[in-house]
């Protein structure tokens, strides 16, 4: 069988009629085997050589193709098999129309002398892959010892010298987290689950994005407070990568506040209060602030993150300023949070506004790959990012009645805003090409 | 002459309990003289010292024991969401919650006699969507469209209440809204939703879920029937768990199931087990709840001693563990 494709060996087996008369489909035709014989000729007497039963299979008999295969599908190593073919063969070789040489059989019982072979040649075949050539007569077995050895290493490789404290801290951990024992706050806060999905888009956020901070001075040590930041990008993405920056540069959690559509999507919503979000309401916002936690808000919301690629850069209206009464009544400072970079992630150039409102989404974006290439159309353009935090606004130096004075909020609010914006145009000369 | 208070719903664990508690109270020598337990049916339990009396609050009958037992304190505890398995099912128990508070405040707004009313509500009155704070307080506003089930019966019951402590401001009104009580004592909706062998969860959906031990509600109810306190308070164990959290705990494995149309599956699959899961988990399935107890610290003054973890491990200890108990399961 080592020369398939070759139009000889094509002729199948047990096709009936005249020798010699091809049918044009898969016979070939007696002038196309002579043809074709001319190369295969010198390839039998090596086959035969290999064979190593000469004597008992003459060349002349040919051995017609039946009874080789049935040869062939009897026990291998028996001898008997050769000579029950060497018995059978003389009577019927007259009666079948075989082609003489041509019709040499591709099929043959395999003898001792080639599973001889055969294992001499693997184990030098393994002997030569095995880097101490001593090991080679072991290598028909198992080598339980270098599996060993090889997963120590491993194991060393990848956790360090402590590996075995390491391993058994994992594993200490997994078998909490199958039995339930950890810990979530009253928001369904899970630092664990936070911890690694943080490690998770690391590569993401540093190798993809080439997310560059700046002014990471400016996130508060310790306290509640306020981080605003612009939205944008279609997949609130920024949101993920400034929890990271957080989380990074100051050792703290980033708790976002959400819209309630996050909240009412399957997994989504789950993950999001996994993860630390809570729904953007003045009584989660205050309670994250007074309770010390960093709160980060995106008033833009489905404005921001949902606006057309032409107008990037450009902040939407900035709700209704509820952050800034939230941050005057727990007393903690804002922090503008400049996010460039995700507006590049996924253009979005369409909206299907009919079928959004249908399907209960604010949008339904059209980005250049997205509806085009299917799920590869979700994969974020590597844009370059930028991430500026900006100096806190004191809000405590306000008396506490202020948190109810419009005027007083919507100017802290422009100002807020105006920060943002200014910054923006700062990063995005800095930045350059948003890709390179 | 003591006092006398009049315990209504006495035919469920709770209540019995409460009352046995309260007559205990009684004989050790504290100002309360008798406790009178009322329900439709006789309670299945021994009711100890508690004189009951076989009455239906939702008729007028109610009104004649107050005058005849002149009862100046009547604890309602007749507001129970509908369950299988026990005294209250289907629309009985709209009838029930409703038309039964109603009457019960009838008959309070005519006796002279009554000083205070304690009402044992439910957190549910605050429903359960996406749009909730990650915490109810007192003050918080219930989102969402009311639309039926026990959450209805709750806040129309607390509306009535409301209405009466305008028409008689001279009586003392404590509402404790009430967490899902757990315990193996206590019938109670996520006690039958955990006696099945495989938990149905919404797909994609994973609530925080709060849980009152039994001893703390009734240390509550009594507090505040001892004690004036009056106003609205929140009671549950600190702390929440998630869904996946108690069943992993439990060691029993959880079918999750789309959101849509999950109530008749769910239903459908804890019947099949031989248990129940009570319309009104439905939604706490999917968002969850967790309430604020500050108020309940700081202005009633209760400190709660079983945590929601505390609770539920405190049940979980007399259940039988659950199929994955084997392999995984906490000892």
């Amino acid at each position: 069988m080592s020369d398939e494709g070759f139009p000889m060996n094509n002729v199948p087996i047990g096709t009936r009629g005249k020798a010699g008369r091809g049918n044009a489909t898969v016979s070939p035709s007696a002038a196309a085997r002579s043809l074709a014989g001319g190369s295969a000729a010198p390839k039998k007497p090596v086959k035969k050589a290999n064979a190593g039963a000469p004597a008992k299979n003459p060349p002349q008999q040919g051995g017609p193709r039946t009874t080789a295969k049935r040869a062939a599908k009897k026990p291998r190593t028996a001898s008997a098999a050769s000579k029950v073919a060497a018995t059978k063969n003389p009577p019927q070789a007259g009666g079948v129309p075989t082609a003489g040489q041509t019709n040499a059989p591709r099929l043959r019982a395999v003898t001792e002398a080639d599973a001889q072979a055969a294992a001499t040649a693997a184990a030098a075949t393994s002997a030569k892959r095995t880097r101490t050539a001593t090991a080679a007569p072991l290598a028909a077995g198992i080598p339980l010892d270098e599996i060993f050895s090889a997963v120590l290493q491993g194991a060393q490789r990848v956790l360090g010298d402590d590996w075995e404290g390491r391993l058994a801290a994992i594993l200490s951990t997994i078998r909490r987290r199958v039995t339930g024992d950890f810990d979530v706050d009253e928001f369904g806060f899970d630092e664990h689950i936070t911890d690694i999905g943080i490690a998770a888009i690391e590569p993401l956020a540093e190798k993809w994005f080439r997310l560059e901070v700046r002014g990471e001075e400016n996130i508060p040590q310790d306290g509640g407070a306020l981080l605003v930041a612009n939205h944008s990008g279609t997949i609130p993405i920024d949101g993920l990568m400034a929890g990271y920056a957080v989380r990074k540069y100051s050792g703290r959690h980033l708790r976002p506040l959400g819209a309630d559509l996050v909240f009412s999507m399957p997994f989504v919503g789950q993950m999001a209060r996994k993860f630390g979000a809570t729904l953007a309401c003045a009584e989660d916002a205050e309670r994250l602030l007074t309770t010390g936690e960093i709160a980060g808000v995106w008033p833009e919301g489905f404005k921001g993150i949902g606006k057309p690629f032409v107008e990037r850069y450009k902040l939407q209206r900035f709700g209704r300023g509820g952050f800034v009464s939230s941050a005057v009544r727990a007393g903690v400072p804002i922090v503008p949070v400049s996010i460039v970079g995700a507006e590049e992630i996924y253009p979005l150039v369409g909206n299907v506004p009919s079928l959004a409102r249908l399907l209960g989404f604010p949008y339904l974006p059209i980005t250049p790959f997205f509806p085009l290439l299917g799920p590869l159309g979700l994969i974020p353009l590597p844009s370059k990012w930028i991430i500026e935090f900006g100096e806190p606004i004191r809000t405590d130096a306000f008396p506490p009645e202020a948190a109810d004075d419009p005027m007083l909020l919507f100017n802290v609010t422009d100002q807020v805003r105006e920060t943002i914006q200014q910054t923006l145009y700062k990063l995005l000369v800095d930045r350059g090409n948003a890709f390179f | 002459m003591g006092r006398v208070v009049l315990v209504t719903g006495v035919a469920r664990d709770l209540a019995a309990r409460f009352a046995r508690h309260l007559a205990d109270l009684a004989e050790g020598g504290t100002d309360i003289d008798k406790v009178v337990g009322i329900d439709v049916v006789p309670p299945p339990g021994e009711l100890g010292g508690v004189k009951f009396v076989r009455a239906d609050i939702r008729t007028p009958v109610v009104a004649k024991v107050m005058a005849v037992e002149e009862v100046d304190t009547v604890v309602h505890m007749g507001l129970v969401p509908s369950q299988r398995g026990t005294t209250v099912r289907g629309g009985a128990a709209k009838e029930l919650n409703v038309i039964g508070t109603m009457q019960l405040l009838a008959a309070c707004q005519r006796a002279t006699s009554v000083k205070k009313l304690v009402v044992q509500s439910s957190t549910a009155v605050y429903g359960a969507s996406p749009q909730d704070p990650a915490m109810f307080t007192e003050s918080s506003s219930p989102r969402g469209a009311v639309k039926s089930g026990f959450r209805k019966d709750v806040v129309e019951a607390e509306g009535y209440i409301r209405g009466f402590s305008r028409r008689r401001p001279d009586i003392l009104i404590t509402t404790l809204r009430m967490a899902n009580i757990l315990s193996d004592q206590v019938v109670s909706p996520f006690g039958a939703y955990y006696e099945s062998a495989v938990l149905p969860t919404v797909m994609g959906f994973d609530p925080r879920i709060q849980f009152l031990h039994e001893q703390d509600a009734l240390n509550v109810l009594s507090e505040s029937v001892v004690d004036d306190r009056p106003g609205t308070f929140n009671v549950a164990g600190d702390g929440v768990l998630l869904l996946s959290q108690t069943a992993r705990r439990l060691g029993k494995p959880i079918i999750p199931l789309p959101p849509f149309g999950f109530g008749a599956a769910a239903s459908r699959i804890a019947r099949s087990m031989g248990s129940d899961i009570p319309p009104d988990l439905h939604r706490l399935l999917k968002y969850g709840r967790v309430v604020d107890t500050a108020a309940l610290r700081d202005i009633f003054g209760y400190e709660p001693i079983f945590t929601t973890e505390a609770t539920f491990e405190a049940y979980r200890q007399k259940v039988k563990p659950g199929l994955f108990a084997m392999i995984g399961g906490r000892r």
